[in-house]
């Protein structure tokens, strides 16, 4: 490694890290609260800990314990994760728009890390990046990696007696639903981004009120989409995505 | 430390079914030139994501869910949206919506 290669490499764990912050303080109190969740329905700091590194993927894991406290079987359990986790599909369908020109082995470690949160921060970063700033797919795999060992050290601290924080401290409960707020801000670049997050948002209320789970969100993002899709197409060429850059 | 054979099997098959569907993509989309209209349609699924994602968790609780439009959630939510509108900072929206969340809950 030349004295630039590293010096590239640190750089890139510095502002990784710098943006990931947000998301580290978000997780933990959802993080602490599985940990108490799952301690509580007989799962074990390690079995705890194992998971979040495995699955880091919060609402499933809330919902495959509470499956397993009700007695449910091994294939319910891995079904209902399967069908819970299948948005990320869309996900990381957005982000490969990002990732072109990175290699088979970094792909395979980036999409482990691939969630609401880092998603959406990520893809922010992306787009604004230019002139000034330049995200690139090491500082994402940064805040992915950054944002896991969040995950995994908050469920295994809640394993081990998160019961004894008080809850709502601070309005920590609200931390991830800001960071969603304002990273829903960054999105709306115009008229058409707006009127696709007003038609997925009452979508999705409207279908979260029918059926149970979360399925209204892969449902209600790609109805709202494909209306938005039409719509720009409808109104010729003034509002065109704009071209993906190559490098 | 211990993990029990049956917990280890269910949590790696977990980790199997949450990780196809966020590699798939990547692996193969990520190679390709994509077609225009899968550009500008992909283009719009972050924007609809992130408000089929909030939306629901401000309006709506329970379980079954059902409508509830005075949550101290949807009321923080509007006050932290302008800010994030102004300043677009994030770590500033996260701080504010928290404190604001946090003093609703000392008033009501």
């Amino acid at each position: 490694m030349t004295e630039h290669d590293r010096e590239k490499l640190l750089g890139a764990i510095r502002e990784g890290v710098k943006a990931a912050w947000p998301i580290c303080l978000g997780y933990c109190p959802i993080g602490l609260a599985f940990g108490v969740v799952a301690q509580k329905a007989g799962m074990s700091p390690a079995e705890i800990g194992l998971m979040s590194l495995l699955v880091f993927a919060g609402s499933s894991q809330f919902i495959a314990v509470s499956l397993l406290s009700s007695g449910a079987g091994f294939l319910a359990v891995v079904l209902t994760t399967f069908t819970v986790n299948l948005r990320h599909l869309l996900m990381s369908s957005a982000l490969a728009l990002h990732l072109r020109r990175v290699t088979t082995p970094w792909i395979t470690i980036f999409a482990y890390g691939v969630t609401d949160e880092s998603f959406a921060l990520n893809l922010a970063r992306f787009r604004s990046s230019g002139p000034g700033s330049d995200w690139d797919w090491r500082r994402a795999l940064v805040v992915n990696h950054v944002s896991n060992l969040a995950w995994v050290i908050s469920t295994v601290l809640g394993g081990y007696g998160g019961a004894f924080i008080p809850r709502g401290s601070f309005g920590i409960d609200y931390a991830l639903v800001a960071m969603l707020l304002g990273l829903l801000v960054f999105q709306l670049r115009g008229g058409l981004y707006v009127l696709v997050a007003v038609v997925s948002g009452f979508t999705a209320v409207l279908l979260s009120l029918v059926i149970p789970g979360n399925a209204h969100v892969i449902i209600a993002s790609v109805i709202a989409a494909t209306i938005g899709f039409f719509l720009s197409r409808g109104r010729g060429a003034s509002q065109r995505a704009e071209p993906v850059d190559e490098s | 430390m211990k993990v029990d054979p049956g917990m280890f099997l269910l949590i790696m098959a977990m980790g199997a079914v949450t990780y196809v569907p966020r590699w798939l993509p990547l692996f193969f989309l990520s190679r390709k030139r994509l077609p225009f209209w899968l550009q500008a349609w992909l283009d719009l699924i972050p924007v609809a994501i992130l408000s089929a994602l909030i939306l629901p968790e401000l309006v709506a609780t329970g379980n079954p869910r059902h409508l509830d439009l005075f949550r101290p959630e949807l009321i923080v939510a509007l006050p932290t949206l302008l800010f994030a509108l102004k300043t677009r900072s994030l770590g500033g929206t996260v701080i504010l919506g928290m404190a604001l969340f946090w003093l609703t809950g000392k008033l009501f």
